[in-house]
């Protein structure tokens, strides 16, 4: 019976140097937070096979997408992983319905526009799918990027501060629209950010990063609680 | 007017542009998105044409195709006929003193691209040959153009080159500017007049349609 959820082993003295090993439930959110420099968008990265550590394995469902012992590296784009960029990289000559409809194309063609709409009503963006990304705002290119996320069916959803480029109160509202994607899906999912605060609200352990090592994993409360962990980060934040 | 050498014109930029958009599409990608040893002798070789002078370049490229060189040695066991002083050989040589014309632009525009758009397309499930035709190339389309429109206009006016590769022979290599030349050295001022207003007229032409289109993929894309 494969292990069910996500496993991730990587190590590698440069040029990234890294040495990260953790797991993610089904349903699950990890989140990734250290210093800037920490290696957090490198590991998203890896687990989405945008780069490759010289040692280690990214398995999910008991599938192997990386295992530098087995030489087995599945490409991006035939790993199922929802990833949200931290500039939303949406495809900026197509519509919010077609940027996600591009994350579509194993479905059938006829149905691809229902369900891109559909996915676009998910977020709240009704009535806004012809627009173009450059047509919206922060908020609402965020949204179409996580609604493009959701539509490859992940089985794992990577978020890379999604929230850095938007104001104070958009923020609240992804946050929620975060909480609310997290009762409906049975996926791991890591959420990348610097915000202490807004981690320990929606993850449910913590993994905390610095300079490319995993200094300490566990709940947000017992992290948190501990002096050392509190200064790394929250001097960070102060930066 | 002579209209042979007009049309041997177009025929020569039509043959060029034809050939070398692919081939130089290809070069520019990889050029623009991967890093290796010995890069930037390769971007330097592309570059060398616009620099030298056209004699010059004309000279080595007669030297390469002439009957004494292994490449005309087996243009000829093959076709029968010397590559050099042919319209054949004119379409290599005009492929070559082109390169830069078409391989800058398309570099150019394909490394202004965002990195994190070609990654989100793969993790959208596009294999690299769907991420080309469905992100890349719609996006890198101005540089294209660019790339496209300068290549023909630039065949269509290229001399140097031109001269000491394939001759003047009517018919077969004298295109619409050594035409020119040759109205020039006659004394007939009128006929060299007509068709190098046709060529000005032509080549301006050529590059506001592409940059007309260029605007309008702009507009499109937001």
């Amino acid at each position: 019976m494969a292990e069910p959820g996500l496993s991730v082993s990587l190590r590698q003295s440069g040029p990234i140097p890294l040495d990260v090993a953790f797991t993610c439930a089904p349903g699950e959110v990890l989140g990734l937070v250290g210093p800037s420099g920490a290696g957090k968008t490198t590991v998203l990265r890896a687990i989405a096979g945008l780069y490759r550590t010289r040692t280690g394995h990214v398995r999910v469902d008991g599938t192997d997408w990386f295992d530098s012992e087995t030489e087995v590296f599945q490409p991006p784009h035939r790993r199922r992983v929802g990833l949200v960029f931290q500039e939303h990289a949406l495809f900026p000559h197509l519509s919010a319905i077609a940027n996600v409809a591009v994350a579509l194309n194993d479905h059938p063609r006829a149905e691809r526009r229902s369900r891109a709409m559909a996915l676009l009503s998910r977020v709240h963006l009704d009535g806004l799918e012809s627009r173009k990304p450059a047509e919206l705002s922060g908020g609402q290119r965020q949204r179409v990027a996580i609604a493009r996320a959701l539509a490859r069916d992940p089985q794992v959803l990577l978020l890379d501060e999604p929230f850095s480029a938007v104001d104070r109160r958009t923020r609240v509202h992804l946050q929620a629209e975060i909480v609310a994607l997290r009762k409906d899906l049975a996926i791991p999912m890591l959420l990348v950010t610097h915000d202490v605060d807004e981690v320990a609200r929606l993850a449910d352990r913590l993994c905390i990063m610095d300079q490319g090592r995993v200094c300490l994993i566990g709940r947000p409360d017992e992290v948190l609680a501990q002096p050392a962990i509190r200064a790394l980060l929250l001097g960070d934040e102060a930066a | 007017m002579d209209w042979e050498a007009f049309k041997l014109s177009l025929l020569l930029a039509a043959c060029t542009a034809g050939l070398l958009m692919p081939l130089g599409l290809i070069l520019a990608r990889w050029l623009a998105f991967h890093t290796f040893p010995g890069r930037g002798v390769i971007e330097a070789l592309v570059m060398a044409p616009l620099v030298l002078p056209p004699t010059v370049l004309g000279f080595y490229l007669l030297t390469a195709m002439g009957g004494n060189s292994s490449l005309g040695k087996l243009w000829i066991a093959i076709f029968g006929h010397p590559l050099a002083f042919s319209f054949e050989g004119l379409v290599v040589a005009s492929l070559i003193f082109n390169l830069p014309f078409a391989v800058q632009p398309m570099q150019r525009a394909f490394e202004a691209l965002p990195p994190d758009v070609r990654e989100a397309a793969w993790v959208c499930g596009l294999s690299p040959w769907r991420t080309f035709w469905r992100i890349e190339a719609p996006l890198a389309w101005p540089g294209l153009l660019s790339a496209l429109a300068l290549t023909f206009t630039h065949t269509m006016g290229e001399f140097g080159v031109v001269l000491m590769v394939g001759g003047s022979i009517p018919g077969e290599t004298r295109t619409l500017a050594l035409a020119i030349y040759d109205r020039v050295q006659a004394f007939d001022m009128q006929g060299a007049q007509l068709m190098s207003a046709t060529l000005l007229v032509f080549s301006i032409g050529a590059i506001l349609i592409a940059n007309g289109l260029t605007a309008r993929v702009g507009r499109r894309h937001g």
